[in-house]
C-alpha cells in the first residue's frame, strides 16, 4: 500500500502540494483527476521518486520510500511518463527488454526473456516486435512503452497521462490493458487522466485534486456525482448512468446554461 | 554475406595499411625473413596500425557515449569542448611542470577534459528548452572559449607554433616506443562494452533511467570519465581528429539502431575502418609525403556527414 502523510511540495515560492494525506488502495485502479495545475502529476512524480517532497512522508508497505535503494524501488514501482523527446532508435522488442533492467542489469536470463514475451503478448504486439519505435504511430508507440513498463513486473504501476494524444481506439486499448493488469494480475495501477469518462468507467477509485489539495476521494460511485465534479472543474455536469457505466456530459448539460 | 562484409573490409584495410609506405615491404621479403623488412614492420607499420585501430575504435565509442549522455546525435568530443580542454591541459602542464613526461601530460589532459565535459553536461542539463541544434552549438561555443583561452595562454608563453602540432592529428611519427600509451584505450573499450546497456538507459533520460533503477549521475560521470581517458590518450599520441565520433555513431544508428549492446562492435569496426581508410588516403595522396590524418579525416568525415544530413532531413 502506498500512503502519503502531510506531504508538501513547492517549486521556489510556488506551493504545488499542500498538506496532502492519502492512501491508495492496493489491487485497484486509481485515477487522479482534476484541473490543470492541481498537482496531480507532481503527486505521481513524488510517488515515482522522480521528485522529493519539500515536507512530509511517503510510505510503501509501511516503509518510508526515501529509505528504499533506487534499485530495489524499481522492482516494486514502475513509472510510465510521456516521453515526446525519446529519440532512441530501438525495436519494440529491445525497448521492452529494457523493462527488465532492474533485474538483469544488462544480462538477460531465460526468466527475463519470458517476461518480455509475456508483456508483448499481453498487449498483442507480436506483429510489431521487430519494428523500430520511431517508425510507429503514436498509439503503437504508447503501447510499446506500456509493454516495457509491464515487463518490469512491479506490484505498482504509475502512469502520467497515458492517453495523451491517442485516438479513441488506442485510448480504449490502453485502459482495458490497465484494467486487466489489475483484475488478472492483481497489480495496483495509479494514473493521471484528463478524460473524466475514462476515469469514471475504468477505475475503482478516484482521487480528485484541486489547487494542490485533495478535493474529494473514494470509490468511483461516490466521487462521480454532479455536485463534486461541478466544484472540482467549475463546470456543470450531467451524469447519465446506465448498466454499462457512466457518461459524464459537460459539453451541453441540460441542467444549466450559466456559462453562456 | 552482409554480416561478413564489414569485418572483411576491415581486414583488407589492415593489410593495405601494413603494405603502404615510403619503404617498400613485400610479402616475399617478409617470407624470406629479411631483417630489414621485419624491422620496418615491427618498429613502424604494426605500431601505426595498432594506433590507428585503437584511435578509431576509441573515438567512435567516445562519440557514442557522449551522444547517449547528452541525448543528442550531433555531439562528440570536438563539439563539446572536451578536445579543446585536453589541449589546454597539455599546454598548462608544459608551462607549470616543464620537465613533465608523457604520462604526466596525459593526466593533465585527462583532468581538464573530464572537468570540461562535466561542466558541459551540467550546462546542457540546465537548459530547459533544448533543440537538437542548440546542444551542439552550445558545445561549439564552449569549445571555442576554451580554445581561445588555450591560444592566448600559448601566445603569452611562446607556444603558439608547437601547439599547432597537437591541433592536427598525425600518425606519421608513431614508432615503437612512443605510442604505447594508446593501449589505454583497450580497457576503456572493454568497459564501454560491459556498460553498454547502462548507457542506453542513460539515453532514455534522467526520469526513465531512475524508474529503471539506474543511478543517473554516477553512470553519466563514469561515461564522461571513459571519454576523458580516451580523448587524452589519443591527443597525447596522435593529436586531434575530428568527425570520427560524429559520423560513425550516426551511420550505425541509421542502419543498425541504437541498442548499444548489439551495435557497439559495429561502431568499433566502422570507426577503425574509417580511420584506416583516411590514413591510407593521406599516405597516398602526395606520396612519398603525407597529409596529416586530421585533415583527411576532417574532410572525408565532413563530406560523409553532410550526405547523411541531407539524406535524413530532405
Amino acid at each position: 500500500m502506498i500512503s502519503l502523510s502531510h506531504v508538501y511540495k513547492a517549486y521556489g515560492n510556488q506551493q504545488v502540494l499542500n498538506d496532502v494525506s492519502i492512501e491508495f488502495p492496493p489491487g485497484q485502479v486509481t485515477s487522479l483527476i482534476g484541473p490543470n495545475g492541481a498537482g496531480k502529476t507532481t503527486l505521481l512524480m513524488l510517488i515515482a521518486r522522480l521528485q522529493a517532497p519539500t515536507r512530509g512522508e511517503l510510505k510503501l508497505g509501511g516503509r518510508s520510500i526515501a529509505s528504499i535503494p533506487i534499485r530495489d524501488y524499481a522492482k516494486q514501482v514502475a513509472t510510465l511518463r510521456q516521453a515526446p523527446e525519446f529519440n532512441l532508435r530501438l525495436t519494440v522488442e529491445e525497448l521492452v527488454a529494457f523493462g527488465r533492467f532492474p533485474y538483469s542489469r544488462g544480462n538477460l536470463t531465460a526468466a527475463d526473456h519470458q517476461a518480455i514475451d509475456e508483456a508483448i503478448t499481453f498487449l498483442s504486439l507480436q506483429a510489431l516486435r521487430l519494428s523500430y519505435i520511431d517508425e510507429l504511430s503514436g498509439g503503437q508507440r504508447q503501447m510499446a512503452f506500456l509493454a516495457m513498463t509491464i515487463a518490469q513486473q512491479t506490484d505498482y504501476l504509475l502512469l502520467d497521462e497515458p492517453l495523451n494524444n491517442l485516438d479513441m481506439k488506442h485510448a480504449v486499448l490502453i485502459m482495458r490493458a490497465l484494467r486487466r493488469l489489475c483484475d488478472e494480475q492483481g497489480r495496483t495501477v495509479i494514473l493521471v487522466v484528463h478524460d473524466i469518462n475514462f476515469a469514471a468507467n475504468y477505475s475503482d477509485h478516484i482521487v480528485a485534486m484541486k489547487r494542490g489539495a485533495v478535493h474529494c476521494h473514494g470509490p468511483v460511485a461516490q466521487v462521480v456525482n454532479e455536485a463534486c465534479l461541478r466544484d472540482l472543474f467549475d463546470l456543470d455536469f450531467e451524469i447519465l448512468r446506465s448498466e454499462q457505466g457512466f457518461v459524464c456530459n459537460y459539453f451541453n448539460p441540460s441542467t444549466s446554461r450559466e456559462l453562456i | 554475406m552482409r554480416r561478413a562484409a564489414l569485418p572483411l573490409l576491415f581486414l583488407l584495410l589492415c593489410c593495405l595499411s601494413l603494405m603502404v609506405g615510403v619503404k617498400q615491404v613485400s610479402w616475399s621479403a617478409l617470407l624470406s625473413f629479411s631483417d630489414d623488412a621485419w624491422l620496418t614492420l615491427t618498429a613502424s607499420r604494426l605500431p601505426r596500425l595498432a594506433a590507428l585501430v585503437l584511435t578509431g575504435v576509441g573515438l567512435a565509442m567516445c562519440g557514442v557515449i557522449l551522444q547517449q549522455i547528452v541525448r543528442n546525435r550531433f555531439v562528440e568530443p570536438a563539439t563539446s569542448g572536451g578536445l579543446d580542454a585536453a589541449k589546454l591541459g597539455i599546454l598548462i602542464s608544459l608551462t607549470v611542470v616543464p620537465s613533465i613526461g608523457t604520462v604526466g601530460k596525459m593526466l593533465f589532459a585527462l583532468a581538464f577534459c573530464f572537468v570540461a565535459s562535466l561542466l558541459y553536461v551540467a550546462i546542457i542539463r540546465h537548459i530547459k528548452f533544448k533543440s537538437i541544434v542548440l546542444v551542439p552549438v552550445v558545445g561549439l561555443m564552449y569549445g571555442s572559449v576554451l580554445s581561445a583561452i588555450a591560444e592566448f595562454y600559448a601566445y603569452r608563453h611562446n607556444f603558439l607554433q608547437s601547439m599547432q602540432g597537437w591541433l592536427l592529428g598525425d600518425f606519421s611519427k608513431i614508432v615503437q616506443g612512443n605510442y604505447e600509451i594508446i593501449y589505454l584505450i583497450l580497457p576503456i573499450v572493454v568497459l564501454t562494452y560491459l556498460f553498454a546497456q547502462r548507457f542506453t538507459v542513460l539515453a532514455m533520460g534522467e526520469g526513465m533511467a531512475s524508474s529503471l533503477g539506474l543511478n543517473y549521475t554516477a553512470n553519466a560521470t563514469l561515461g564522461l570519465m571513459l571519454v576523458a581517458v580516451t580523448v587524452s590518450a589519443t591527443v597525447i599520441t596522435v593529436g586531434a581528429i575530428p568527425f570520427v565520433g560524429l559520423v560513425v555513431p550516426n551511420l550505425v544508428a541509421m542502419y543498425y539502431g541504437e541498442n548499444l549492446e548489439r551495435t557497439l562492435p559495429i561502431v568499433a569496426l566502422y570507426g577503425a575502418s574509417l580511420l584506416l581508410a583516411c590514413d591510407i588516403l593521406g599516405r597516398l595522396l602526395i606520396y612519398p609525403f603525407e597529409v596529416p590524418i586530421g585533415l583527411t579525416a576532417g574532410s572525408v568525415g565532413g563530406v560523409v556527414f553532410l550526405v547523411l544530413l541531407i539524406r535524413k532531413y530532405t
